[in-house]
């Protein structure tokens, strides 16, 4: 078998167990559901994740240890991970190949020919990590935007959010119902330019942009085994030019850390093979820099060391966005961007859709961070849900346990896990506003006990007064205002008589006529001309904020459909003791 | 770029020494990489908050070799009253001595001219710094977290102008000077920001409060002027605005304190903001014992130490006594 055919092969494995895990991301039983698959593990492998959150947190967060397996392969046989593994190379090595397979060699050559704006990707893999970087003082932390061009969060991120979504609107299959993304445009849009830009060149992305991509070559620079001469006769066909994927110049002196290790020209050189695997170095020369100019890192560095400052200045820190409403067990707000990838697994995971990728409403920073819509998700944070903590590959959200989220068996104390609080608008409300009946809210409030409560007033309703023309038994017959039939008829609505202090139920009512509610005592007869009040006994949600944890299933529910009436932000999130709204009176 | 660009050597020939030397620095490499993972391994990945470090409370600042004393001075000058009360208190050398660092907590907390009476009056202060200093005090700090923006706060009020005349220093917080602080058995001062950096190295504590109406506590005098000393999202203690102030009546101790009854804000507290809302009261009061200097000073207000529940929940606490005639005050009088 030719070596490219076991390339293929694993390219197309590892490309299809990549689809899996994102396919699978999602809560549930079923045999494409979750059900405990490493469904983070290619971000796991990334040495970018782990060395970036390393930079940002001082730490190394335990399933990013993956990436040390990433970094030895590469360090001892090249970069394998870009040409064997990698689902967003193999899909960049597709499209290259639609777009250049009927090409003559000859111009398949001059578009695989080593460019020296190939650097670029090390150049922004200098800004991310200087920015990553970046620490003073405690006060700001690193800013941890790899995220934005890492392929590993950006290939999941894209086929989470945006290419399994659309895949699945024929069918909804998956998503009954749809599946939303806020600025699913960018997000696929993105994706999409960097997988059209292979048609321009063969992969564009790896070889340009991908900061990943750039992370190994440097680990690559030095590595044991690799392509290059022997020390056969070479008759300088330039063959294996022509499906060179890293555009690394196989002909010699080979781009050492260029090279992604496509094997191709291995299959195409002619005769006595003068190239090969071997021990490095090669025979017929190679180029082990990486084109990089001092200028140019210079530049890169502090253009990342301001980068992160910069976003800052903008004082978001201390306005803080109370409309960036953060997944149950994530962690305080600069620990968090200091440790989220904007993989978006979170946000694939979370059942309800409630989960979504900020956009640059919250700032630059939170741009794809997880953050609550309740209006995008089909209910708002689910009380018996966890799965957005156990999907984060970093620690940005905790893995939190039921009990810790829902403050029980042992975590009373603490009590349960607030991501925010609701409010009232009681100039949208309809009982509050508008006096009409509603507590939708209250009703589904998941909270016990429930952290909306009624206010009860009874009021007479407008234009509530009546003069009685006879009595019928039950019956009133009334002349006043217009009345609709059947309008007070709810349950809601009682008829207070003269001379009495409480009303009576009313049972119907008519265009003219009220029917009401006898059981108390028998009705007497009114005196025509007498004057009654018809009443609405109204409760109007309160919220009790030592008890809501912010869910959002109220404002998901309230029939305000479009500005709703009760909001949750993220006042009072236990993350952040800063935000609290009530003195926490701790028991002596 | 060609291959004679300097940055492009070719690599030298291999050998088997070579090869070696190559795979001796890749073994390095994995190993250094691999030391560095499990030096940074996260053995307690993103738990709860509040693991920061939690500072002891204040220390104590108050002499308490003679027991409690005051002095009750009445007069309309300021500089006169209070040294007159300082006199009759056995003499501000009794309080500070030669070398001492002495931090002065004034009332800054408006932006507003000290005519209006929202805020220590710059007289006070700068006079307290000045003899202090002639005391040999080696430095004496004045300092507040006000409310409204701390440099306007210093400056419109004079006390910027005056205590640096006077030779002592205007310590504006930062945010790095404030340090979680739990009070022991503290039930609201519990790992909450406190200005802690102007303390360092600090022997003695003044507090130097006016007199205020105020409409959540009723009245704002040197126990309340404590307030100053917290950080945070600290309005949220107006949920329990007296069990506040008895936390902090316990978290710091002064040296004495000093309460500016000159002119009382007796209506429109703690702001005002019109002279209508003033009334001469001609009093100033120095004393050992916050809580019977401000069991006095509800009286300038019209009202007792029962109006105000915090004086008599921290007197039961044995932080100082609201019957403040069992002091025996020195009383006098400048005119």
């Amino acid at each position: 078998m030719k070596i490219s055919t076991a390339r293929r092969a694993a390219q197309i494995f590892f490309l299809c167990i990549f689809l899996w895990l994102v396919l699978v991301a999602s809560v549930g039983t079923g045999w494409t559901q979750w059900r405990g698959w490493p469904i983070g593990w290619f971000l796991q492998l990334d040495p970018l994740a782990a060395i970036g959150t390393a930079l940002t947190t001082h730490s190394l967060h335990p399933g990013l240890a993956w990436a040390l397996l990433t970094i030895v392969l590469t360090i001892a046989f090249g970069r394998v991970f870009c040409g064997f593994v990698c689902p967003f190379g193999s899909i960049h090595q597709f499209f290259g190949w639609i777009g250049r397979h009927l090409s003559r060699p000859k111009d398949k050559m001059a578009a695989n020919a080593y460019r020296p704006a190939q650097a670029t990707k090390y150049y922004v893999l200098t800004a991310l990590l200087a920015a990553a970087a970046f620490s003073a003082g405690g006060a700001l932390v690193g800013g941890l935007q790899i995220g934005l061009l890492d392929p590993m969060p950006l290939v999941h991120r894209s086929f989470g959010l945006v290419v399994l979504p659309e895949a699945d609107l024929a069918s909804e299959k998956w998503f009954p119902g749809g599946r939303f993304a806020e600025g699913s445009s960018v997000i696929g849009g993105l994706f999409v330019a960097f997988v059209l830009l292979n048609l321009w060149i063969p992969r564009f992305f790896c070889r340009f942009v991908c900061p990943l991509g750039a992370l190994l070559g440097i680990f690559a620079r030095r590595t044991l085994w690799g392509i290059g001469k022997t020390g056969s006769k070479c008759s300088e066909c330039g063959l294996c030019e022509v499906d060179c994927e890293g555009a690394c110049n196989p002909m010699g002196p080979i781009h050492v850390s260029e090279c992604l290790m496509c094997m191709n020209c291995l299959d195409t050189c002619p005769g006595a093979k003068p190239l090969g695997y071997l021990e490095r170095p090669s025979q017929g020369g190679e180029v082990t820099g990486h084109g990089v100019s001092r200028r140019g890192f210079v530049a890169a560095a502090l253009g990342g060391l301001c980068a992160a400052p910069l976003t800052r200045l903008g004082g978001l820190r201390k306005a803080w966005a109370p409309a960036l409403i953060r997944p149950p067990g994530s962690v305080a707000e600069d620990e968090f961007l200091a440790r989220c990838l904007k993989c978006c697994e979170c946000v694939r995971v979370c059942p309800t859709n409630v989960l979504q990728p900020a956009t640059l409403e919250h700032g630059w920073e939170a741009l794809w961070t997880p953050a609550l819509n309740n209006r995008i998700g089909t209910s708002g944070c689910q009380l018996n849900c966890i799965a957005c903590g156990h999907a984060c590959p970093t620690g940005a959200i905790r893995p939190l346990t039921l009990e810790e989220k829902q403050g029980q068996r042992g975590f009373e104390p603490a009590g349960p896990v607030r991501i925010g609080l609701a409010s009232v608008d009681r100039g949208r409300c309809l009982p509050w506003a508008m006096d009409q009946p509603c507590i939708v809210c209250q009703e589904n409030c998941p909270v016990t006990p429930k952290a909306i409560y009624v206010s009860e007033v009874v009021q007479t309703v407008r234009d509530g007064r009546f003069e009685v023309v006879s009595t019928d038994g039950e019956t009133l017959e009334v002349r006043g205002a217009h009345m609709a039939p059947g309008q007070f008829t709810s349950g809601d609505y009682a008829c207070r008589l003269p001379g009495e202090e409480s009303g009576r139920a009313i049972l119907a009512s008519t265009e003219n006529s009220l029917t009401l509610d006898a059981s108390a005592s028998r009705l007497e007869p009114v005196p025509a001309g007498a004057i009654l009040e018809v009443q609405i006994r109204l409760q109007r949600p309160v919220v009790d904020p030592a008890r809501c944890i912010g869910c959002g299933v109220c404002e998901h529910e309230c029939p305000m459909s479009g500005l709703r009436a009760i909001r949750v932000t993220a006042d009072n999130e236990s993350r952040d003791p800063r935000h609290a709204v009530l003195l926490a009176a701790h028991p002596v | 770029m060609s291959a004679n660009d300097p940055l492009l050597q070719p690599a030298v020939v291999s050998s088997r020494r070579a090869f070696l030397r190559r795979g001796l620095e890749a073994g390095a490499a994995i190993a250094a990489t691999g030391g560095l993972a499990a030096w940074l391994w996260d053995r307690h990945p993103p738990g709860t908050l509040g693991s920061r470090r939690v500072e002891a409370p204040l220390r104590d600042f108050s002499i308490n070799d003679s027991g409690r004393k005051m002095a009750i001075v009445t007069g309309s000058d300021r500089v006169r009253t209070l040294r007159r009360a300082l006199e009759a208190m056995g003499g501000i050398e009794r309080f500070i001595k030669r070398g001492d660092r002495v931090l002065v907590k004034v009332n800054a907390a408006f932006a507003a001219p000290a005519a209006l009476s929202a805020t220590t009056h710059p007289d006070v202060a700068a006079e307290l710094v000045r003899l202090c200093r002639m005391a040999g005090a080696s430095a004496v700090l004045v300092t507040d977290n006000p409310i409204n923006d701390a440099e306007s706060c210093f400056t419109l009020s004079g006390i910027s102008a005056a205590v640096g005349a006077a030779g002592g220093v205007v310590v504006l917080p930062r945010a790095s000077d404030f340090a979680p602080c739990s009070l022991p058995d503290g039930r609201l001062i519990r790992n909450w920001p406190v200005l802690r950096e102007p303390f360092r190295g600090v022997t003695k504590l003044i507090g130097v409060a006016p007199v205020k109406h105020h409409a959540r506590a009723g009245a704002s005098m040197t126990l309340k002027n404590w307030y100053g000393l917290l950080g945070g999202r600290r309005n949220q203690f107006h949920q329990d605005i007296n069990g506040i102030i008895v936390e902090l009546s316990r978290l710091a101790r002064p040296t004495f304190v000093v309460l500016d009854g000159t002119t009382s804000m007796i209506t429109n507290g703690p702001t005002g903001g019109s002279l209508a809302d003033l009334k001469p009261t001609n009093t100033l009061v120095v004393s050992t014992d916050p809580i019977a200097a401000d069991s006095f000073g509800a009286t300038l207000l019209g009202k007792t130490y029962h109006d105000l529940p915090y004086l008599m929940r921290a007197a039961a606490l044995g932080g100082g006594t609201t019957d403040f005639d069992s002091l025996r005050p020195e009383r006098e009088s400048v005119s």
